[in-house]
């Protein structure tokens, strides 16, 4: 058919939102394959790169639906630990069942989010405020608890091998199961924003929070729930931690914050809503963590890394922001090629 | 083309709206039919919008009444006012400028398919349903659903719009301003898809400020003036000069009309002698 055809042609992959992080990925993967040495592309090599990318993946694919529905979330930078040091409290130091533990952390995640998304709907402040506010608040409650009830900032966790294998282990001594969780959430959440009617509430949201509710979709309860998934995800993210390490520490979480939008403004989303795929995130953050880890595998100062990211960011941005303009401009012009040729 | 023995479809009757101790519109009453475009008139601050957004459920009327096929209504919420078939379009139409034709089109009410257990979002049904409807309004040159809407011309995104309204069941129309950030050929083509909604039997309100614009497409007109209806009256009842005048509040237009005239008298000569040593300075 001639309509699939058109969707492979050159102009229809240049309009799609994840081009930029397509053709930034693959820079950056050549870049440190070239300069890698050949332990860079070794089975040790991906994993590397691979465990930072799930464990902060699976945390930037909800923050990137959020950005996509026009808000952001800085607080996982401390809901990260905070639920680290909820579960490894309840289950190491109290001795509390792991389920107990476990299901303790994620309810605070849930509890978090519907706070930020109640807060912002409540007060119409921005949400990168009210996050900040959040942020804070839950960092000093994490430190004032855990040294009230532990008199440490730091807890040991053990878990039992059922828990350790599914949560928090090496596989082949390398890969971090974190990884097949975060594949599952990409699943999970690409479905619900590419192929759910949801996903089109997420667009519409984004897009004009007007129009959006005056056409019938449900906005508060929508903003809520996309709240309460980013929190949740980063409380997952803190169990898990302090499931692979077998501690929790209280301070761990605040370069979450920026890297998670780095890895999502890279994948193409844009920052004022309305506009981005699940693929471009996964996309965006397993690029930053090439770069971030790459860095280790070249004769390079590690430092650099930071500079580096720094200017894919800015460059991916800039990429991004043009291939959304041709994707706006680029159709017109064929609809009039096609009523020249009909006439 | 209107049968006055029925019931208007829409009817205001002495409708007041204050915010506070501020009264905004005062005693409207208006009615419109079944294919009759009701044009509404009026300069900057007299009053539209607010009258739009109480006929569209965003306001509650402060005293009077808002009547349905002859029955009083009240629109707690803009979705209610959409529930009974009132429909607002925008000056500019589609606001989702990054979404797709088809995922805009049925924003709120997506089509789904079975997939498994699981409903899945049908884009090439909402592809299909939403460029059959713009282009059974005569504009052929959408035809990806695909597209984004922020691709589309002025004209195009208004017609999107109102095809979108049609095609949801709205028997009454309100077109916001919608030719006045459009160039002649864009007005042109949203004003032959007003005429195709009226040809259709729909109640149309058409908002403008634009006279030519409404002495094209209306068949019965409303002119507005800080908050009051200043006349109303049918098609050829008034000349466009005349509502013009009307607009500006009659005697502030005399009045412009005399200043720019004893401006024109003064001795055009003087003109260019002053005009020079402005723009000497100005390359100095």
């Amino acid at each position: 058919m001639s309509a699939d055809k058109k969707r492979l042609s050159l102009g229809s992959i240049v309009r799609r939102p994840e081009t930029g992080s397509v053709i930034g990925l693959v820079a950056v993967f050549l870049f440190f394959a070239i300069f890698g040495q050949i332990t860079f592309l070794s089975a040790a090599g991906a994993a590397s790169w691979l465990n930072v990318a799930a464990t902060i993946g699976i945390v930037a694919l909800p923050v990137g639906l959020l950005m996509i529905a026009g808000e952001l979330d800085i607080s996982i930078g401390s809901m990260i630990p905070a639920s680290s040091m909820i579960f490894a409290i309840s289950s190491g130091y109290f001795e509390l069942p792991i389920g107990v533990g476990i299901a303790a952390a994620l309810c605070f995640g849930l509890l978090v989010g519907f706070i930020n998304g109640y807060l912002t709907l409540r007060t119409g402040v921005h949400s990168l405020i009210v996050t900040l506010g959040t942020l804070f608040a839950v960092a000093g409650l994490t430190l004032t608890m855990s040294v009230a009830l532990t008199g440490t900032t730091s807890v040991a966790v053990q878990s039992p091998p059922f828990i350790k294998a599914t949560m928090g282990d090496f596989i082949n001594g390398i890969y971090q199961v974190t990884i097949f969780w975060w594949m599952l959430w990409a699943i999970v959440l690409g479905f619900v924003l590419h192929f759910s009617p949801i996903g089109n509430w997420i667009l519409a949201l984004g897009g004009d929070k007007e129009s959006a509710r005056n056409a019938g979709i449900p906005t508060q309860r929508l903003t809520i729930g996309l709240f309460a998934l980013s929190s949740f995800s980063a409380a997952f993210v803190g169990v898990n931690q302090a499931i692979l390490f077998n501690s929790a520490q209280v301070s761990a979480g605040m370069s979450y914050i920026f890297n998670t939008i780095v890895c999502v403004v890279v994948g193409g989303v844009l920052l004022t809503g309305g506009y981005g795929t699940v693929v471009g995130i996964v996309l965006g953050t397993m690029t930053f963590s090439i770069v971030n880890q790459g860095i280790y595998f070249t004769s390079f100062n590690a430092n650099l890394a930071s500079l580096i990211i720094g200017v894919l960011t800015l460059a991916a941005v800039v990429m991004n922001n043009s291939f959304r303009q041709m994707a706006l401009t680029y159709a017109p012009k064929k609809a009039e090629k096609k009523a020249e040729k009909a006439e | 083309m209107s049968d006055n023995s029925k019931p208007p479809v829409l009817e205001l009757r002495n409708v007041d709206k204050s915010f506070g101790p501020v009264e905004v519109l005062h005693d409207i009453s208006l009615k419109v039919r079944e294919g009759e475009v009701l044009c509404l008139l009026g300069d900057n601050g007299a009053g539209k919008s607010t009258l739009i957004k109480t006929l569209s459920g965003v306001y509650e009327p402060t005293r009077g009444s808002i009547l349905l096929d002859g029955q009083p209504v009240r629109f707690a919420r803009p979705k209610d006012a959409q529930n009974r078939g009132i429909s607002t379009v925008h000056q500019f139409g589609g606001t989702f400028p990054l979404m797709s034709i088809g995922r805009s089109f049925f924003v709120g009410v997506e089509p789904t398919k079975k997939f498994g257990p699981l409903k899945v979002f049908d884009r090439k049904k909402a592809n299909e349903i939403a460029v059959s409807a713009v282009q059974e309004f005569g504009i052929t040159r959408i035809d990806d659903g695909d597209r984004l809407i922020g691709g589309l011309s002025g004209g195009e995104r208004q017609s999107l719009a109102i095809a979108r309204a049609v095609h949801f069941g709205a028997r009454v129309l309100i077109l916001d301003e919608p030719t006045a950030a459009l160039g002649v050929k864009e007005a042109a083509h949203v004003l032959r898809i007003v005429l195709e909604a009226r040809r259709r039997g729909l109640a149309v309100i058409f908002i403008t400020h634009q006279v030519m614009h409404a002495l094209t497409v209306g068949d019965h007109f409303a002119v507005l003036i800080r908050g009051a209806l200043a006349a109303d009256f049918r098609k050829g009842e008034k000349t466009r000069e005349e509502i013009t005048d009307l607009m500006a509040g009659g005697e502030a237009m005399a009045e412009l009309e005399q200043e720019i005239q004893a401006y024109l008298d003064e001795s055009p000569e003087t003109e260019p002698v002053q005009n020079r040593p402005a723009s000497s300075e100005e390359a100095v």
